[in-house]
């Protein structure tokens, strides 16, 4: 009961209220209270997925009472989609053929808008140097935020491959597609969460964050593309399975070095 | 911090200032290399290299412009492996003299890969009978080199000197990582482009053997880009540093 409390007590904790954490009392021990580092270190890998998760919870608490993101993206996504039936209607003899890649464009387009106001919002608000004082390694706070924008795109993927079949009449919402889309707005998040704390200071960082993110973003383009339309045109695992490598590789090796390079972000400015 | 630097840069330009002389002679060196460099190459691939015998009419001759083609692709991969070592290098070092080299022959990189990418569609217009088409190498090299003009544009964008070294070191490492999953992720798709010089592409169009001649043009091309690279970066190198000395010393008198 106790450590429940106690628990809850640390999900709660509101980045900023540095001297309130209970937890950084508890790893500083009785002997030896040198809190500047141990707080940021200490408490082993279950301490550091529950600031991960406080992050994490933190957004969606956010986003749930402003309503700002997801329901920006979303609507920006169906409306794409829209916009790109009517263009394609007229000229495109199966929209299968061109479905795969309507799916891919509207996410990654969609996916910005939503990155952009990950820790632009923060900026305006003026919460980013609270943000920045939690005890906590940063890495956690770039996870805790890297998956909060998983779950918002995911969910706005959960409305616009609805969409698609509507208005295409191409069922998407196969095991495979869903697979390369979990893995695809993986990496995607990944780099754009890092580059979306970059360009948050920067100079026009509306504008800033599509031209840093699209160019990088062609190995996952490409391989969800091609792993789509071969999962819409019935082929089997054995023709596509190297796009899901892509993928993998992709995320794996992303995920890694944002998580060494986050820490620096906010090192000299 | 800012004052630390302000020394450091200091001692580094009244050392420079000392040593000056020997290096402008060395830079002239260079220069001199590079042009004789350049001269070579138009001569070797317009007259020296004999045309390819398996080509025939317009193909044959568009393929001279492949040597040029291809020291510029060499050049451009040197200078984007030199970023990618300044980039790695002023991350560990935080020391501003590699990102300044870093920033450089990103520049340097982005005109020579355009290089590329501009005498490839030259060419590929007899023998491809287009300017463009989305194969791999093609795609690799513009996005390679979209990216880079990215790096430029964030670089602009950013007014603190050491968060532009620091955010530009970082990208500049994560677009270097992406090429080669750009490159693989892309060659599946499909590939018409001739692989001159390794492994065989049995959709390949427009490809040729290369005979002595035309292998030693190749090497003339290799060389006389990587020197017109190492001049270029040198002079870029020197222009950058003397403008963050000239920035921090009107920082100095203003504050």
């Amino acid at each position: 009961m106790n450590n429940r409390v106690q628990e809850m007590n640390e999900d709660l904790v509101m980045p900023g209220e540095v001297a309130a954490a209970p937890e950084t009392v508890r790893n500083a021990g009785p002997a030896a209270p040198s809190p500047s580092v141990q707080m940021r270190t200490n408490g082993g890998l279950g301490a550091y997925m529950r600031k991960v998760r406080a992050i994490t919870r933190k957004e969606l608490q956010a986003e749930w009472r402003a309503k700002e993101v997801f329901s920006t993206m979303t609507i920006f996504g169906i409306l794409a989609v829209l916009v790109f039936g009517m263009a394609f209607d007229l000229r495109v003899p199966k929209s299968d053929m061109v479905a795969p890649g309507v799916l891919w464009v509207v996410l990654l387009f969609a996916g910005v808008l939503g990155l952009n106001r990950s820790f632009g919002a923060e900026v305006d608000r003026g919460s980013l140097p609270a943000l920045l004082l939690a005890p906590m390694d940063r890495s956690a706070i770039y996870f805790g935020k890297m998956i909060a924008n998983l779950i918002f795109m995911l969910a706005m993927l959960a409305l616009v491959l609805p969409t698609i079949l509507i208005i295409f009449d191409v069922n998407m919402i196969k095991t495979w597609i869903l697979v390369a889309l979990l893995l695809g707005v993986l990496g995607y998040v990944a780099v754009g969460t890092l580059f979306a704390a970059m360009t948050a200071s920067v100079r026009a960082r509306e504008s800033m964050l599509p031209i840093l993110l699209l160019p990088l973003m062609v190995p996952i383009f490409v391989a969800g593309v091609a792993l789509t339309a071969a999962v819409v045109d019935g082929r089997t695992l054995g023709d596509f399975w190297r796009w899901l490598g892509v993928l993998s590789a992709y995320d794996l090796i992303f995920v890694t070095i944002a998580f060494i390079v986050f820490d620096m972000i906010w090192q000299e400015s | 911090m800012s004052s630390v630097s302000t020394s450091q840069s200091r001692a580094g330009a009244q050392s420079k200032t000392g040593r000056s002389g020997v290096w402008d002679i060395l830079i002239l060196i260079i220069n001199i290399a590079a042009t004789i460099g350049m001269v070579a190459l138009v001569w070797a691939s317009l007259v020296y290299a004999k045309p390819a015998t398996n080509l025939a009419g317009d193909e044959q001759l568009a393929q001279r412009i492949f040597y040029i083609h291809m020291g510029c692709n060499v050049g451009a991969l040197i200078a984007f492996i030199v970023s990618l070592t300044g980039s790695v290098l002023y991350l560990i070092t935080r020391n501003l003299r590699w990102d300044r080299m870093s920033q450089a022959s990103i520049e340097i990189g982005i005109i020579i890969g355009l290089g590329t990418v501009i005498t490839g569609s030259i060419w590929a217009k007899p023998t491809w009978n287009t300017f463009w088409t989305w194969d791999p190498r093609l795609t690799t090299a513009t996005i390679t080199v979209l990216v880079y003009v990215a790096y430029v544009l964030f670089r602009n964008g950013i007014d603190n000197r050491r968060t532009r070294a620091l955010f530009g070191s970082i990208y500049a490492l994560f677009a270097f990582l992406t090429i080669p999953l750009t490159y693989y992720s892309a060659r599946w798709f499909r590939s018409i482009h001739p692989v001159v010089f390794s492994g065989d592409n049995a959709d390949a169009q427009g490809g040729f053997a290369v005979g002595s001649t035309m292998m030693q043009t190749v090497a003339v091309g290799a060389i006389a880009f990587t020197l017109l690279f190492i001049a270029l970066l040198i002079a870029r190198w020197r222009q950058l540093s003397m403008e963050d000395q000239l920035f921090e010393l009107r920082e100095d008198l203003e504050s």
